[in-house]
């Protein structure tokens, strides 16, 4: 999974983290009749920068710490907000995510942005500050939940007790659904992953259900149903389906044999190989038909690579699944 | 030639590569390079964190990415996958790339870029 390339946790937030949720509400007004003197006491007090100028519940403008500053410096400390307040107003929606508040700010260069609702009330305001506070904090909680439930997952079997415990996970396979193909594998390798299994042995996994996936879509009439039956130490996979069978086992499982049509071919499958990469990918697999009745494909993989039989002492084989 | 690993934004520069999924992780180094329209080749042999090159568009080749653990897809000669294979790609954070080359122009580029080959020479 590490070689899976993934955009950083920060940048998928600031697509997704609504403004609302990083926005400071509550905000402080001044009226455009509020002396610069009694502003620069409001900003002291409330330890802001800034605050937007609402007339009769109406926004019409922004002053900021700026201003005052510009002010003092021109001897103007005693005209009203309303001549020395900025006019242009930069806003965004409360609904929008993080990332159109970043453009603004990157676009039009100011302090702070005005936050409306969708019928352009004023909700709240926003800094630079409140952003990385914002995305600070979603990140904790998320990264706490996702912790929690990754912990909750890896322990299952510790946490649940029996002599043999074991977690079965069935998944129904189409006949000739070629698109949907790889889709119960791919839950199949994101259940190992939140199970805390090691990335390599999950794509083998992946890999061997992947193939058998793709064998029930081209060959099954009916299509058929993988079974994966997790244990602490072993993972079982079965495919069933009831027909049409195959005629000679053997054969079947010779590199480069396939009775698959053109049309799968074409599709990137079918070139004979399926088989043999399953049993590239597990520690043991067993392949049962019988022409004109159904097939049922074990394979049978260790979770954990030191034991496998390529490190154990005899080389011993896994056990046959009955 | 041929021994080491290249950054994806390097990768799209060589191949003259339009990005077809959003978010990508430019930086993101790719390990390895193999070139195939058989999946279960793809499957027997390329190495998580390789490069696929292939001519298929099909989502099959987005979930055989995501199987494997490739690390992203260039299509060749300007094909490009339908909304689904797209939409599929970005689901599972696998970037797809098409390129205006053929598969054996494109190989030679990457090679001769110094790019590892992830397929096994039998001899």
């Amino acid at each position: 999974m590490a070689q899976v390339p993934k955009f950083t946790k920060i940048q998928e937030l600031i697509y997704e983290l609504p403004i609302e949720r990083v926005m400071k509400k509550n905000v402080v007004q001044v009226s455009p009749d509020t002396t610069m003197t009694e502003l620069k006491e409001i900003l002291r007090v409330n330890r802001i920068s800034g605050a937007p100028v609402v007339e009769e519940a109406r926004l019409v403008g922004v002053i900021s710490i700026e201003d005052l500053i510009k002010a003092l410096v021109e001897g103007d400390i005693q005209a009203p907000v309303r001549k020395r307040m900025t006019t242009q107003m930069i806003t965004v929606r409360q609904d929008e995510s993080v990332i159109e508040a970043v453009k603004k700010f990157t676009q039009y260069k100011v302090g702070r942005l005005l936050v409306v609702n969708e019928s352009g009330g004023l909700t709240g305001i926003l800094t630079g500050g409140d952003i990385t506070r914002g995305l600070l904090e979603a990140i904790s909680l998320d990264y706490h939940a996702e912790e929690i439930s990754r912990y909750r997952a890896k322990h299952i079997f510790e946490d649940i007790v029996s002599d043999q415990t074991s977690l079965i996970l069935r998944y129904k396979v189409k006949a000739k659904d070629f698109n949907s193909g790889g889709r119960a594998s791919s839950k199949l390798k994101r259940a190992l992953d939140r199970l805390g299994a090691v990335p390599e042995v999950i794509r083998r996994v992946a890999i061997s259900s992947y193939e058998a996936e793709m064998n029930l879509i081209i060959h099954a009439d009916e299509g058929g149903e993988i079974i994966a039956e997790l244990q602490p130490e072993v993972m079982r996979i079965t495919t069933i389906d009831h027909g049409p069978g195959i005629p000679d086992v053997k054969e079947a499982m010779s590199l480069g044999f396939s009775t698959a049509p053109n049309w799968i071919r074409e599709l990137g499958f079918g070139a004979g190989m399926g088989l043999a990469n399953i049993k590239r990918c597990a520690d043991f697999m067993k392949l049962e038909s019988k022409a004109g009745a159904g097939t049922q494909l074990d394979i049978v993989i260790y979770l954990r690579p030191e034991a496998t039989d390529e490190t154990s002492p005899q080389g011993e084989k896994p056990q046959e699944p009955a | 030639m041929g021994n080491r690993t290249v950054k994806l934004q390097e990768i799209v520069e060589i191949v003259e590569g339009t990005i077809l999924t959003e978010r990508v992780n430019m930086d993101l180094d790719v390990l390895s390079c193999g070139a195939s329209d058989l999946m279960s080749d793809v499957l027997a042999f390329m190495k998580p964190g390789s490069l696929l090159l292939t001519g298929l568009i099909h989502p099959q080749s987005i979930r055989t990415a995501e199987m494997a653990d490739l690390a992203a897809i260039v299509f060749v000669r300007g094909k490009t996958p339908g909304l689904e294979a797209i939409a599929l790609a970005q689901e599972l954070n696998i970037p797809l790339i098409a390129s205006p080359y053929g598969m054996y122009e494109m190989s030679g580029l990457l090679y001769k870029a110094g790019l590892t080959p992830v397929m096994p020479v039998v001899k």
